[in-house]
């Protein structure tokens, strides 16, 4: 079996450089049966793939130690769903991943696009493939996931493998990297066709159009990698973070920041024909950044928690980034002259100039973060000195970025196209505005003295009030034409323009999350050694130490603490964080105990036993940190929405403003 | 041209306000890497800067007293004492033989305070190119 995954492999990896040379020189020649063949071949990659990914997957569930790779991420003892996600467990099965979901991807676009296209599509083949080959070159040479242990020349089996570490035995992180897997190789499907678009020299934005719903797509699926990545940081860890700027979490979050600010200049170039080269650029620099991700997550040049040791493969990634980037800006340099811009900007209060500013701080943000991660390899080269920085730095650039891009949240979809005039902006922002400021007086009141906190939550007020202003209007426009109730014209509202309003609700979530990030500025923690009746305090709550037991089960042995809960003498329910001990790998795992409330999560863990047999706790009050998981279930419902086709086809010339509906809105205030 | 004037001072202001920030931000939380061997030899650099050190726990050497935590930090011969008292609790992964990466600063008295602390145990994340933990471990 081992030699049939390994030969498909090597055979895909053939049949990849065969389409790419088939495509071009099929266009190039002119020989569509050329062409043809390249895009079978593409299809043939995938099939192949899944073979090979077939045979790893069912080498692991029936616990076929023979394979290195299963003797070192699995055992017999583990639950199948780990067995299966222990695929994804290791450099080589990971990397075998990333390669089999682009084949799926290639695939699906190649299917697609069969009839549509047919001048840029081996081009965009070509792209896709480029990648896919270099990605097999990894896992036939020097990455194999079908080693296999020997003894001299006999093959042999492990009696038993060594099995996947128990922080990553847990749902979210069984999930969480394909998750991120299919946004990061998603993002070469619109780079892919920007490049055949740029390639053939078409004028146009058919490349933005035709790869939109990928982008959403895509974009989404990061999104959720990375939020589920920071929900299982939140509840297995034990500190109750969720972000910490650990190198291989920025590398998920820098192609998701480039991301975000190509779905919004996109519209730039759809409405007003502006930023061309720009779009261009951001999709380019996407695609690099997920690239770039999967290298620091693969290959250790930055050390890590995440810690894959180092590896090999940092110098081929080097050659491959390096060469391909070099190709881009080549072939943007020299097809600037199709990238004309058909508009200026005229005014810095417009909505043009929000989409800039956005572009602007989400690129600094990026810029930032990168160069913190990189810190300790630039200080190196320079200096000589290894030199790293740390969540300081992160945060103390990052804030003021976020509310500043909130505060765009707010303006940027309000404010008119071109120039906007004071009596408009007064008509739009007067009442968000004070519900803002209104907003932050009443907290400061309340005793709220943290800035960033308040500026957070009074952006929040703000964004939020133009938002269900935005819905108001438009539901009361269609509630006065048509005579439905207003919940059922909201429906119709956001189905008549879904992009629009599954957007706003998009804002609205990330309006959510960055409450449930504010409410970091007022987490309280203590540290306590207790005993058997022992009670202590923190915030409102009462901790009463009831008992601490201690067991084994065949996997591990484990001891725990069992705390009553109480506010004002009231009972609130127990909670019992345990730490194990696992036999075999000798691993320690804490399982934190989470009371989770919207207002504020009490987290309790259960960090071992002192020398005079008294438990070590440490307890958390987190306030509004559940708003951050609501934002993510918002987030991924406004996606959806944006991918429902609107029901009404706007039609628009190029320079006018999108909404129908708020213009109806303005002309019956 | 006036227009993009406008502009361009809006960006410059924004651009140098977040180089401001990050300038202060790596100032503040900017730390060297050493080796325990290249801390004596530092002089009286090695108290005044944020100093990252790895190394792998010494066996037996772990104290626990409510969270503070003491350990001897070895990297080949060099030996440094290690102490621990910070919100975080330690990573799980934090044991006897693993190998840590402890942020923090040289006390005068050579003791080491470290604020943050990263562990790994060498055999069970990934194994170093061409040696395999389960091989290993099976007495291959």
């Amino acid at each position: 079996m081992e030699n049939i995954g390994a030969l498909a492999i090597l055979l895909a990896f053939c049949l990849s450089l065969y389409a790419i040379v088939g495509s071009i020189a099929g266009k190039l020649k002119s020989r569509p049966f050329l062409v043809r063949s390249a895009e079978r071949a593409v299809y043939a990659v995938w099939f192949l793939l899944t073979l090979a990914s077939g045979i790893l997957v069912n080498a692991l569930l029936t616990s076929d130690f023979r394979f290195a790779y299963v003797a070192s991420r699995s055992n017999r003892d583990m639950p199948g769903v780990y067995k299966f996600a222990a695929w994804w467990g290791g450099q080589e099965g990971s990397l075998l991943l990333w390669t089999w979901i682009l084949s799926c991807y290639a695939a699906v676009v190649v299917w697609q696009n069969r009839k549509k296209f047919r001048d840029m599509m081996p081009y965009v083949t070509a792209t896709l493939m480029v990648t896919q080959a270099f990605f097999l070159l990894l896992i036939t040479f020097p990455l194999s996931p079908f080693q296999v242990l020997a003894i001299g020349k006999e093959v042999t089996a492990a009696p038993d493998g060594s099995g996947l570490n128990p922080l990553l035995q847990y749902w979210a992180m069984a999930i969480h990297p394909p998750t991120l897997y299919l946004g990061y190789v998603g993002f070469i499907v619109p780079f892919a066709f920007a490049m055949g678009s740029l390639i053939t020299r078409q004028p146009g934005d058919a490349w933005i159009h035709t790869t939109r719903r990928w982008a959403l797509v895509t974009w989404l699926f990061q999104s959720c990698g990375v939020l589920l990545g920071a929900g299982w940081a939140y509840a297995v860890l034990g500190w109750g973070g969720y972000w910490g700027w650990d190198p291989v979490e920025n590398a998920s979050i820098l192609p998701w920041i480039t991301g975000t600010a190509f779905l919004h200049s996109v519209m730039m170039q759809e409405k007003k024909g502006m930023m061309k080269v720009w779009n261009i650029v951001l999709i380019s620099a996407t695609f690099f950044l997920c690239i770039f991700g999967t290298m620091l997550t693969r290959s250790g040049i930055v050390s890590s928690v995440h810690a894959f040791a180092q590896s090999p493969i940092g110098k081929y990634f080097t050659i491959f980034l390096a060469l391909h980037i070099a190709a881009t800006i080549w072939l943007i340099l020299d097809r600037l002259d199709y990238l004309k811009s058909e508009s200026q900007l005229e005014s810095v209060v417009s909505r043009e100039s929000s989409f800039l500013f956005n572009n602007l701080l989400l690129l600094a943000s990026c810029f930032a973060v990168l160069w913190g991660t990189l810190f300790p390899v630039i200080s190196e080269a320079v200096t000589g000195e290894k030199i790293s920085v740390d969540a300081p730095f992160f945060n103390r650039v990052n804030v003021p970025i976020g509310l500043f891009l909130l505060f765009l949240t707010g303006v940027g979809p309000l404010i008119a196209w071109r120039r906007s005039s004071l009596d408009s902006l007064k008509r739009a922002f007067l009442w968000p505005a004070a519900v803002g400021v209104v907003t932050v007086a009443a907290l400061a009141a309340l005793g709220v003295r943290h800035f960033y906190a308040l500026m957070s939550f009074g952006l929040c007020a703000f964004v939020t009030s133009t938002i269900v202003a935005e819905f108001g209007k438009g539901a009361w426009t269609i509630r006065a034409k048509t005579r439905m109730n207003m919940a059922r014209a909201m429906v119709e509202l956001t189905h008549r323009n879904t992009r629009r309003y599954g957007g706003y609700i998009v804002h609205m979530a990330i309006v959510v999350m960055f409450i449930g990030f504010s409410g970091a500025a007022f987490n309280q923690d203590k540290t306590i050694e207790v005993k058997p009746g022992d009670r202590f305090r923190l915030g409102r709550y009462e901790l009463r130490v009831k008992d601490l037991k201690q067991g084994e089960t065949p996997n591990y042995r484990w001891g725990n603490v069992v705390l009553d809960i109480y506010t004002d003498n009231e009972f609130l329910g127990a909670l019992q964080p345990e730490k194990r001990f696992y036999k075999v790998s000798r691993d320690q795992s804490s399982e934190v105990a989470i009371r989770r409330r919207l207002n504020e999560d009490l987290y309790v863990n259960f960090s071992g036993v002192a020398e005079d047999g008294r438990a070590v706790i440490q307890a958390y009050v987190f306030p509004l940190v559940s708003w951050i998981w609501v934002g993510f279930a918002t987030l991924f419902f406004g996606t959806l929405i944006c991918l429902v086709p609107s029901k009404v086809r706007l039609q628009f010339p190029k320079t006018k403003v999108v909404g129908v509906v708020t213009q109806d809105a303005r002309v019956s205030r | 041209m006036k227009r993009y004037a406008k502009f361009g001072i809006l960006i410059v202001v924004i651009i140098g306000t977040l180089v401001w920030l990050a300038v202060g931000g790596i100032n503040e939380s900017k730390t060297y890497y050493k080796t325990v061997a290249e801390l004596e030899q530092m002089g009286n650099d090695a108290y005044e800067k944020r100093l990252r050190v790895a190394g792998d726990v010494e066996k037996g050497s772990i104290q626990r007293k409510g969270r503070e935590v003491r350990f001897m930090l070895r990297q080949e011969k060099e030996l440094l004492e290690v102490v621990y008292d910070n919100i975080e609790p330690l990573p799980d992964t934090f044991r006897d033989g693993a190998q840590a990466v402890c942020d923090g600063k040289l006390a005068r008295s050579g003791v080491f305070n470290a604020t943050k602390i990263q562990a790994k145990c060498a055999s069970k994340y990934e194994a170093k190119p061409g040696q395999n933990p389960a091989v290993q471990k099976s007495g291959v």
